[in-house]
């Protein structure tokens, strides 16, 4: 059996045209890939920003001096550039959020995967995603004008700024990143392994406290390390609530300054740049960066490192 | 699963009598006990959504009307209103559109469909994870000294465009993260089958892919959208103003957007003007659920394509 090709009628009708085809392609791949290469750009836009004016910052300002004074008072005449006075508002205010976020949302991470029917799933997961994408401004007003008037009643010191309820806040900001993430990891802890603890008399708890969880752990500690990075760099709350206040301590109950909000502070007032005062607000975001960095990259170094492989 | 019937005999039996005892009710109660503990913590975070929306509902409605909606800042908090921020927030929903979408989308396909797993696509993959975990504030400080300093001829300074600029850099990766997503889950038969016809692999993507994905592409695009739009601390960085006594009109005006009138109104001390700000937080929580719910019916949509 033989075709007869319609050789020269079909060529009339349909002609390819190659090279049309040919530089199309390569437009769009060199295009893409210049879209591709924009987020590096962005990355070393970053960097260079906070480096370049980082050391104008320390050309005035010696290192020492930043790392030791005890004090942070750039905007005064009596000039003291203690670094630690903010970073350590932001670790308490991050240490308050994950004190509430780390058992709530581990738990409601456990209670989704493990107990919730697929209806009850099908109502919560949107909720806690509505959660996730309340603004952090919305999470402000809150804090200050519902959270802390309430907190009053019963801590009657608490002063109006504080960090305590920018830190409670904060936390059921993240609640929402902690029980996402730690579901995932949860969920992706093979039946079987469940399977074996039931076959070995243990009951529902004990499977997920003694084979899942330790299972899971290496996904529930990256998402903890993850939210902790997303506390620090979170910034309208904790201007909101916390204050303004450069103090250095941990007492909850009174006003300070988180690295995010000293950013705020300077950014509304007119700040003329090339000024001593603008040169500090990259100083501090370089600290920022660092901090936020540091964990992100620790966080993936975790899961690749303990991550459990199973077949 | 769970052990149905403790047979107790057979535990408690001299063979293990001496060194275990199962102690079942014990451990049921202890399960018992672990589920309300759970419960509690889901509950508890959805109590914290319905407070807060009660919270914001019941201080803003009594102020949300159309006088509120068409009028301009005001140091009398009764005649204020949101006509300025509204509009700059659609501003910064039209940039970031018009920015992030083809930009990241673009980056998705290359990084999906076109890069070999060299070096090169392994360092944006990192740099766009890292990315992501690059604190919103730190953004503002790049647009501060690119946009606003760097190409003020350009942008204007603290205009319309950085605004919309510097917030398109912020959700770029997710916009990347979720186009690779989208296109991962189309089946590669089609691309096999497309190859096969003697298509380039761009008419492939454009031709056969692309549709396939585009509502997965949007449904996490415009959650990037929604992310943009609540987004206050880079855009106070970059120095949007908190007092803009008019409609922003070209890319190069002075803007302000909702969630900075929001912060202004919240840091003033009379009570009038916290009013103000739950009423534009209502309003802004309804522009945010309106795109919530879009993403979610596309979300649909594309499940039920694949399925």
């Amino acid at each position: 059996m033989t075709f007869e090709l319609p050789s020269s009628r079909s060529s009339d009708l349909w002609q390819p045209n190659r090279q049309v085809s040919q530089i199309s392609e390569g437009v769009a791949k060199s295009l893409f890939m210049l879209f591709a290469l924009v987020s590096v750009g962005t990355t070393i836009g970053i960097i260079l920003t906070l480096i370049f004016e980082t050391i104008e910052f320390f050309k005035i300002v010696p290192l020492w001096q930043f790392l030791t004074e005890d004090r942070w008072t750039p905007l005064f005449a009596d000039a003291h550039f203690g670094i630690f006075v903010l970073v350590s508002a932001t670790f308490l205010t991050s240490t308050i959020a994950l004190m509430v976020a780390a058992p709530v949302g581990l738990l409601a991470a456990i209670y989704l995967s493990e107990y919730a029917s697929p209806g009850v799933r099908r109502w919560l997961k949107p909720i806690l995603e509505i959660l996730a994408g309340v603004p952090s401004v919305v999470y402000g007003y809150f804090a200050l004008l519902f959270v802390t008037p309430l907190l009053q009643k019963i801590i009657p010191n608490l002063q109006g700024f504080n960090g305590l309820s920018a830190g409670l806040v904060l936390g059921v900001s993240i609640i929402p990143l902690i029980a996402s993430l730690s579901e995932d990891a949860i969920y992706a802890v093979p039946r079987s392994l469940r399977d074996g603890v039931y076959a070995l008399g243990g009951t529902k708890r004990e499977s997920i406290t003694s084979v899942v969880l330790p299972a899971a752990l290496s996904g529930i500690v990256a998402s903890l390390i993850l939210a902790v990075s997303r506390a620090i760099g979170e910034t309208m709350i904790v201007t909101l609530a916390a204050g303004q206040n450069p103090r250095l301590g941990f007492n909850p109950l009174v006003p300070i300054e988180t690295m995010t909000a000293y950013i705020v502070q300077v950014s509304l007032g007119d700040t003329a740049a090339g000024s001593l005062a603008y040169k500090t607000l990259f100083a501090v975001g370089m600290t920022l960066f660092l901090i936020t960095l540091t964990l992100n990259v620790f966080s993936f170094w975790f899961v690749r490192r303990f991550r459990e492989k199973y077949e | 699963m769970t052990v149905q019937d403790p047979k107790k005999n057979l535990f408690t039996q001299p063979l293990s009598s001496s060194l275990f005892t199962a102690n079942l009710p014990q451990r049921y109660r202890l399960d018992r006990l672990f589920v309300f503990f759970c419960l509690v913590a889901i509950a508890l975070s959805v109590l914290a959504l319905a407070v807060l929306m009660y919270d914001f509902l019941t201080d803003g409605l009594p102020r949300l009307n159309g006088q509120f909606i068409t009028s301009f800042p005001s140091r009398r908090a009764a005649s204020a209103g949101i006509a300025p921020a509204l509009v700059g927030t659609f501003w910064m929903l039209f940039l970031v559109a018009v920015i992030a979408f083809p930009v990241g989308i673009g980056a998705g396909i290359y990084l999906e469909e076109f890069a070999s797993d060299s070096g090169l696509s392994r360092i944006i993959e990192i740099n766009i994870n890292n990315l992501a975990g690059v604190p919103s504030i730190i953004y503002g400080l790049l647009g501060l000294q690119l946009f606003v300093r760097g190409l003020e001829p350009i942008t204007g300074g603290r205009s319309v465009l950085s605004g919309g600029l510097i917030l398109s850099l912020l959700v770029l990766p997710i916009v990347i993260v979720t186009t690779r997503e989208a296109l991962r889950a189309v089946s590669d038969s089609i691309r096999q089958a497309g190859a096969a016809l003697g298509a380039t692999q761009w008419q492939v993507v454009r031709e056969q892919i692309l549709p396939i994905a585009i509502p997965g592409i949007l449904t996490g695009t415009i959650l990037a959208l929604a992310r943009a739009i609540g987004e206050t601390a880079p855009l106070v960085v970059i120095g949007a103003l908190t007092f803009v006594p008019y409609l922003p009109t070209n890319l190069q005006s002075p803007f302000t957007v909702l969630p900075i009138q929001i912060y202004n109104w919240i840091s003033r001390p009379q009570p009038a003007f916290h009013d103000n700000a739950a009423a534009a937080i209502i309003v802004l929580m309804l522009v945010l659920l309106t795109m919530n719910a879009t993403a979610i019916y596309f979300r649909n949509k594309f499940q039920k394509m694949r399925a």
